[in-house]
């Protein structure tokens, strides 16, 4: 039987007892890894170990796409109408809601992040892509297609079975919602593995979809590492489509093992290293809060983050003492502070990568214009950090850091800027501020990116696609474009005149 | 009228927003759910229904619509259009229609009401209704729970009045962006004159039918059978796509004929408090002189009644199943909607004759086929001018599949994703960021 975790919170932000199961998820039940091993779960704000989880494998792997292919065959897919599974989805977004705070609290203590942000934009964000996806549940329709006299063709949007999906450990809630919301509206059934960095919000949710009333088999939850859980989901035979978001270096990996096993479809959100202009007719003070905002959120750990900032050469003294002083203001701490605005990366071994990104800067010749130092002598703290004075061939502006460090570039041609914002194998998102609209829309519309933020900086909504250009990613999530990557077209010909003689 | 001039209501789609819309939508639903056997009695007390249906049927399925365009809610999306990338974008915007006018008859209060609501709520609109003066009740009690639900005040406004007088003022306000109507044609005529002559208000209109049911003699006759019963005393007949025709094919003829008539006497129709009751009284002293009429009528003009047709004893408007044979194209019983649970039963050799029978009419709203040959159903399907074809069943709507008239029946479509036509207004804006103009030309 798998240990329940249960931890009492008694912080400024919260106070409140959670509880659940530390065990696999599967068909319907809480059960022990296939080989009863486990999985420390380290608290990232100080080290220390939080619980231990069940640790999954792919004989796992096995067990839940069995349950996930009975579920899909008997009471899911098709056979369960979208008007049920909206209901299902809806009773389970009130269920995230009623327990909110500690669903918040939990991801806090998991990952890093700030109590405030983690209700604030983490479970806001899951809730509503929750609600969003149910909506659509009984509204996946097809087309009737005029061929000709004697035939009627249409075509049903079927779902795809068993579908794998592997979440990161930057906003895992809000991961798992993006993935299962399009997944279960249409009528998939679920083998999910979330970060082993970051478990747990995912286990309170399988909870909270038991409660809610899913059948079992329909949402399986296998923790367990990418090496294992990871690939065994990517190479298995029953997995129709496998649905990753990570490093663009896992991504290729899942792609490979997709196409070396059944081909099965594949959709990747990968990094970025986004960039955000910043022109000479930009509202600075607006810029320059969305600039903090677009590199310092989530301690980085953003895969759209603005972390190539170019500032028109007219403004770039005067930007650069704003976008410090407001480095300056935040306060990194205990993330059930109140007063905390940015947490611990999630661990050490992001900690260590991107403490060696800034030493490579340092070592590259750029400078350190601010911060670039850990935070405390506990937990996994980094400074926010501003680095001017770069060349573009430098490791700390090509490659994806992860973390709370931001490269200032000073620019002077619109050309030549958006050539350099375009010069990345990236293209995840981009930020353009100018208060000339022409000169906005333009930039934004020249930039390879699968978002461009006008005047403002990482605004995502559940009803607009996102995703990425180039090597930031194959496919899309969010609004109605995510359901395509969970169906299937069969297009139906109905012949009720054609005679057909071999003449 | 005065009422009218003093409701000043803001578009709800421009301050909240479709997440807003939802949320709210899908909470109106959860009362409606929660007092679902309150709003069936009051229901069954005013229209007569029995309580039963009116839970589970009328109320499931008005939850079930709340929802489902709680769902579309955030969803109403427009295109962004390529015209020329270097200097220009075009996109559009479905924007709300604004104040709608909407008029509901008196066969399913509530779920006309959520038909209704729904759509409008959810494209961001606000909504001055007018229920039937025959069954008010039911929407005023609904108008607590909108309250209830958070909406803001305005939004949903509810003018019970008589169609004469409010109906009129609402088709000809100024004020009033669209009018939504559900009920006879003759009054659909009206509102859509008055439409034109005051301000152009678009029009939507769900209107009468005469809707046949062709039998073929591949068809499972039990089935069939249970089909058409269904379709003309479903409602005790009060519905707008009842199946008031039924032609039969000559070979089947009789032995359908008998079975149709042993269904139609196993409906208990009473009281609608009362648990056995299958059916209810129709709703009014009006009505019910209405039909009663056109029962006369078809005796006179020559029909044979082969069940009913003789008055009930006592207190109340309840009227029996009633059929007549011997039909022919003329009769008044065959061309006018009756409204009642009275069917005109008639024959055909070939599906030709079927279908020319059935197309007989200005009316277009309902229309059903059984048969057990596939490509006579896609034929039959095909030629057949209705707005809902129904194979090898009747009746049955569906919240996600679209609903209205072809010619006399109506303008329009509701339920399914077409009702969001009817309710939003696309704007196309055209946003020059490139080029220049030379003047003059």
């Amino acid at each position: 039987m798998p240990s329940t975790f249960s931890y009492q919170f008694d912080t400024p932000s919260h106070k409140g007892i959670t509880e659940f199961s530390t065990g696999l998820f599967i068909n319907g039940e809480f059960v022990d890894g296939s080989e009863n091993s486990t999985i420390d779960v380290i608290n990232p704000a100080t080290g220390k170990l939080i619980t231990k989880i069940s640790q999954g494998t792919p004989k796992d792997v096995d067990r839940a796409v069995a349950a996930a292919q009975h579920a899909f065959e008997t009471s899911w897919g098709l056979k369960c109408p979208g008007a049920e599974r909206a209901k299902l989805m809806n009773k389970l977004a009130d269920l995230m809601e009623e327990h909110e705070d500690e669903l918040a609290a939990v991801e806090a203590l998991d990952n890093g992040k700030t109590f405030y942000w983690a209700k604030n934009a983490d479970l806001k964000g899951a809730i509503d892509c929750i609600r969003y996806y149910a909506g659509w549940a009984d509204k996946i329709q097809g087309k009737t297609i005029e061929t000709n006299d004697g035939k009627l063709v249409y075509t049903r949007h079927e779902p795809l079975g068993v579908v794998g999906q592997i979440i990161p450990w930057n906003f895992p809630l809000l991961m798992l919602s993006w993935k299962i919301g399009p997944a279960l509206a249409t009528g998939n059934a679920i083998v999910l593995k979330p970060s082993e960095f970051t478990p747990l919000s995912a286990l309170l949710t399988a909870k909270l979809a038991k409660e809610a009333g899913f059948p079992p088999g329909v949402f399986n939850v296998v923790n367990g590492y990418g090496a294992t859980v990871g690939a065994a989901i990517a190479e298995h035979m029953d997995i129709e489509k496998v649905a990753f978001t990570g490093s663009t270096l896992v991504g290729r990996k899942i792609m490979e093992a997709a196409a070396k096993t059944n081909l099965k479809k594949v959709t990747l959100e990968l990094g970025g290293k986004s960039p955000n202009i910043i022109f000479d007719d930009a509202d600075l003070e607006a810029a320059v809060n969305w600039a903090a905002f677009g590199i310092f959120w989530n301690q980085g750990q953003t895969c759209c983050a603005g972390s190539r900032i170019f500032v028109h050469a007219k403004i770039y003294d005067e930007f650069l003492h704003l976008f410090t002083e407001k480095a300056k203001q935040v306060k990194v701490g205990d993330p059930f502070h109140p007063d905390s605005k940015q947490g611990p990366q999630v661990s050490n071994a992001q900690f260590d990568r991107i403490m060696s990104y800034i030493d490579s800067g340092k070592d590259e010749g750029a400078t350190v214009h601010h911060g670039g130092v850990r935070v405390g002598d506990e937990g996994y703290f980094i400074s926010p950090t501003i680095f001017t004075d770069t060349r573009p061939d430098m490791k700390i502006v090509k490659e994806e850091i992860f973390g709370p460090v931001g490269v200032v570039i000073k620019f002077d041609d619109d050309e030549d800027v958006i050539r350099q914002a375009n010069d990345t194998v990236y293209g995840l998102a981009c930020s353009v501020f100018s208060q000339n609209i022409n000169r906005a829309l333009e930039t934004a519309h020249k930039l390879k990116a699968g978002t461009a933020w006008v005047n403002c900086a990482n605004m995502l909504h559940a009803s607009v696609p996102f995703g990425g250009f180039k090597q930031s990613g194959i496919g899309r999530e969010l609004g109605e474009y995510a359901l395509e990557n969970y169906t299937a077209v069969k297009a139906v010909h109905v012949n009720f005149g054609h005679q057909w003689s071999v003449a | 009228m005065s009422k009218f001039t003093q409701v000043n209501v803001p578009a709800t789609g421009k301050n909240v927003s479709g997440f807003e819309r939802s949320r709210l939508l899908n909470k109106l639903a959860d009362l409606i759910e929660r007092d679902a056997q309150e709003l069936a009695e009051l229901e069954a007390l005013n229209n007569g229904k029995p309580v039963k249906i009116a839970r589970d049927f009328d109320i499931g399925d008005s939850v079930g619509c709340l929802r489902y365009y709680a769902g579309w809610a955030d969803k109403i999306v427009g295109q962004s259009i390529d015209i020329d990338n270097k200097t220009k974008l075009a996109f559009t915007k479905h924007e709300p229609i604004g104040v709608c006018g909407q008029i509901i008859p008196w066969n399913y209060p509530i779920m006309m009401w959520a038909w209704k609501v729904a759509p409008a709520l959810a494209c961001g609109c606000t909504i001055v209704m007018k229920p039937s003066e025959f069954t008010p009740l039911t929407a005023l009690k609904l108008s607590e729970l909108v309250v209830e639900a958070g909406f803001p005040p305005g939004v949903v406004n509810t003018v019970p009045a008589l169609g004469s007088v409010g109906g009129a003022a609402l088709a000809a306000h100024p004020g009033v962006d669209k009018i939504a109507f559900t009920g006879s044609t003759v009054t659909g005529r009206k509102i859509m004159e008055a439409a034109a002559k005051s301000n152009l208000k678009k029009v939507s209109l769900e209107l009468g039918g005469k809707s046949p049911q062709l039998i073929f003699e591949s068809a499972d006759i039990d089935q069939a059978a249970n089909w058409a019963a269904l379709g003309i005393l479903y409602n005790t007949g009060q519905d707008c796509t009842a199946g008031s025709r039924v032609y039969v094919q000559d070979s089947i003829y009789d032995k359908f004929l008998q079975t149709l008539i042993e269904k139609a006497k196993a409906l208990n129709i009473g009281n609608g408090f009362d648990e056995k009751s299958g059916g209810g009284p129709v709703v009014s002293k009006v009505q019910y002189d209405k039909i009663w009429s056109y029962i006369d009528a078809g005796k006179q003009e020559g029909a044979k009644c082969v069940l009913g047709g003789e008055k009930r004893p006592g207190k109340g408007y309840f009227v029996d199943p009633t059929i007549f044979t011997e039909i022919k194209p003329g009769m008044k019983i065959v061309k006018d909607e009756i409204f009642g649970p009275v069917l005109s039963v008639g024959r055909f050799k070939t599906e030709e004759e079927a279908i020319n029978l059935a197309n007989d009419t200005t009316y277009g709203l309902g229309a059903g086929l059984h048969s057990n040959d596939a490509g006579q159903c896609m034929r039959v399907s095909q030629a057949l001018e209705a707005g809902t074809v129904w194979v090898n069943q009747y009746n049955l709507l569906y919240n996600n599949v679209p609903f209205g008239g072809k010619k006399q029946s109506g303008i329009g479509r509701e339920l399914g994703s077409y009702a969001l036509d009817e309710y939003t207004s696309v704007k196309a804006i055209q946003w020059n960021y490139g080029e220049k103009l030379d003047w003059p030309l």
